[in-house]
């Protein structure tokens, strides 16, 4: 590639030619970027203006109906707060665990390899697969049923890459000299972990955890595997209860062919979409006072 | 975090007492078995997937899965060839391929090469929006939005299509393409640009001559994370292309990929054991399998780059 730069035709001197084909590219490589906005802003526009007659009071406090103006989201609204809620605490400890063992532990040896790989793979997984995991192993297997704990389980292994991800990447912000000094006045590697490096890498582990709850929250396929299409009339009320979350409700109301129910989808669609957006805005905040913090 | 070093000494006691020795093997064996999860995890699906499609496979011979033109598992006469769901996989993610990859590398250039900081900072949260917005969501857009637009461009079109799904989830993973191939980019060293700005280059000059052939691995393993990442895709093809298991390439056809597939037959609860639950497993088994074997070459490319540099 260094030899091509020499050839005659890289550098050849039709400068007016060259600069106006320039600007083409320009203009190209510009109106693309404007393509994945624009599809963005579309996107956001068209679910604004079908879903949000139907958002009110009555949706968000009621059950699901097969009369389009009686019909809720309450149910599946509460499915997804306890989903998030359990994937947050089964995924979120684990996550960390991995992390520091990579980061403060693990020599840099075949099986460290192997780890990593094996994590980054994880991260590459359909998200149906997963669901076929928590159906064979945790559903069946295990005979937890069709519940609210077989679904964390599942949706935990799922985010775990995520949060494990951030989690190295927070450790690894941590000055090195702050472990040092603390080595140097005797501390074994766990109380440097437990003094020195939690503490200042949490604002980023913290990040890494509600970016991979927003995850959960999103995901349906999986769910979808686990506990199947189902009608409830009840909100759950412990782990070992039926339930259903709000993208599957979301997906039941698509796939019916009346306009009334296509609405209630796009007002569902604002609700989630609502929630998933002040999740990483939560997650945004402490991201950008972590860094003025770090910068004083 | 040391503002007092008094007080950590204080904190952490004098002596190497056997408690804090032992405090941190424990703590060290628990770490370990954090880590090991994710290992355990890999283990799960292969040996869940594994063993559920050996069943299928004492019914259907592996042959006749992988070869059959014809998939109708539940209407009679019953025909589990997979070829068709394997051919709507592979054309639905074909066309947001054909989209994705010139429109995610350009935006890749420009946010790159041209975009000031400034602009950059405005532009990327779009694009990770764009990259955390749900699938069902996506359906919902495809199926209500684009495919009505497209029936103006061509009547003929019914409502679910494969060409539909495809421009959506194309819409999809350009924030993927275009995020790695724009980390590949910025990683290629300063003093490659400034030699050929030397020699008198234009900025797009530079862009396509120097910096993207030296980015180039990470740029090609971002597309085949971003295909691998289409193959996988559920809930947008479940919703817009449709569920009828055809080998076509035809874009206006309605179609069932794989993952369409799998929540078909979960959608009411299949009984344990039954031959349709060993065969989610088994069109499972091929979708990971298929899946595996593009990240693997994604990481792979990237790899062997990264030692090169």
């Amino acid at each position: 590639m260094d030899k091509n730069i020499f050839k005659k035709e890289h550098y050849n001197q039709h400068l007016t030619r060259r600069y106006s084909i320039g600007k083409i590219y320009f203009t190209i490589f510009f109106s693309c970027l404007m393509v994945g906005i624009i599809g963005l802003l579309i996107l956001l526009g068209q679910i604004f203006t079908q879903g949000v007659g139907m958002l009110t009071w009555t949706f968000i406090s009621s059950y699901p109906s097969r009369h389009p103006d009686q019909a809720g989201i309450l149910a599946a609204l509460v499915g997804s707060v306890w989903l998030m809620g359990l994937t947050g605490i089964l995924a979120v400890p684990f996550g960390i665990g991995t992390a520091i063992y990579l980061e403060e532990y693990a020599s840099k040896n075949k099986f460290t390899q192997f780890i990593e790989i094996n994590i980054s793979n994880l991260a590459g997984v359909p998200s149906i697969v997963y669901g076929l995991l928590g159906l064979a192993v945790f559903v069946e297997w295990l005979n937890m049923g069709r519940t609210l704990i077989a679904g964390a389980l599942t949706m935990a292994l799922l985010v775990m890459p995520i949060v494990i991800l951030a989690s190295r990447e927070a450790i690894r912000q941590v000055p090195i000299s702050h472990r040092e000094a603390a080595y140097a006045l005797g501390a074994t590697r766990w109380e440097v972990v437990k003094s020195i490096v939690l503490p200042s890498a949490i604002p980023g582990i913290m990040t890494g955890a509600i970016l991979s709850m927003s995850r959960a929250v999103g995901e349906a396929a999986p769910v979808l595997a686990i506990s199947a299409l189902v009608y409830l009339t009840f909100v759950p009320t412990d782990p070992l209860d039926r339930f259903t979350v709000m993208p599957i409700q979301i997906y039941n109301w698509i796939s019916r062919p009346q306009d009334e129910f296509r609405e209630l989808a796009a007002s569902g669609i604002i609700l989630l979409l609502v929630v998933l957006l002040s999740m990483n805005s939560v997650a945004i905040y402490i991201r950008s006072k972590y860094q003025t913090k770090s910068e004083e | 975090m040391l503002n007092n070093q008094a007080e950590f000494k204080n904190k952490i006691g004098t002596g190497l007492t056997t408690r804090r020795v032992i405090a941190g093997k424990i703590a060290e064996i628990v770490f370990f078995m954090c880590a090991a999860i994710s290992i355990l995890t890999t283990i799960g699906i292969v040996f869940s997937l594994l063993s559920q499609a050996m069943y299928f496979f004492f019914d259907v011979s592996l042959w006749e899965f992988l070869t059959g033109t014809r998939w109708a598992p539940i209407l009679k006469p019953q025909s589990y060839g997979v070829l068709p769901l394997v051919t709507g996989t592979l054309l639905v993610s074909g066309i947001a391929a054909l989209f994705a990859i010139p429109i995610g590398l350009a935006t890749a250039v420009f946010l790159s090469e041209y975009a000031p900081d400034r602009v950059r900072k405005v532009m990327k949260p779009f694009l990770e929006v764009l990259a955390g917005i749900p699938t069902v969501v996506y359906g919902y857009f495809a199926l209500t939005f684009v495919t009505p637009k497209l029936q103006i461009l061509f009547p003929d079109l019914i409502i679910f299509n494969a060409l539909s799904a495809g421009i959506v989830m194309g819409l999809m993973i350009i924030p993927m393409v275009s995020s790695l191939s724009e980390d590949a980019m910025v990683s290629v060293s300063r003093s490659l640009r400034e030699g050929a700005y030397a020699l008198g280059a234009t900025r797009s000059e530079v862009a396509w001559k120097v910096v993207v052939p030296a980015a180039l691995s990470g740029i090609v393993s971002s597309f085949i994370l971003a295909i691998s990442r289409a193959i996988g895709e559920t809930m947008l093809v479940t919703i817009a292309a449709g569920a009828t298991p055809r080998m076509t390439l035809d874009p206006f056809q309605s179609i069932q990929t794989m993952t369409a597939f799998i929540v078909q037959l979960s959608l009411g609860e299949t009984p344990h054991g039954s031959l349709e639950y060993n065969t989610i497993f088994a069109v499972g088994l091929l979708l990971f399998v298929m899946t595996l074997t593009m990240n693997l070459l994604g990481h792979l490319i990237v790899r062997k780059w990264q030692q090169k540099a």
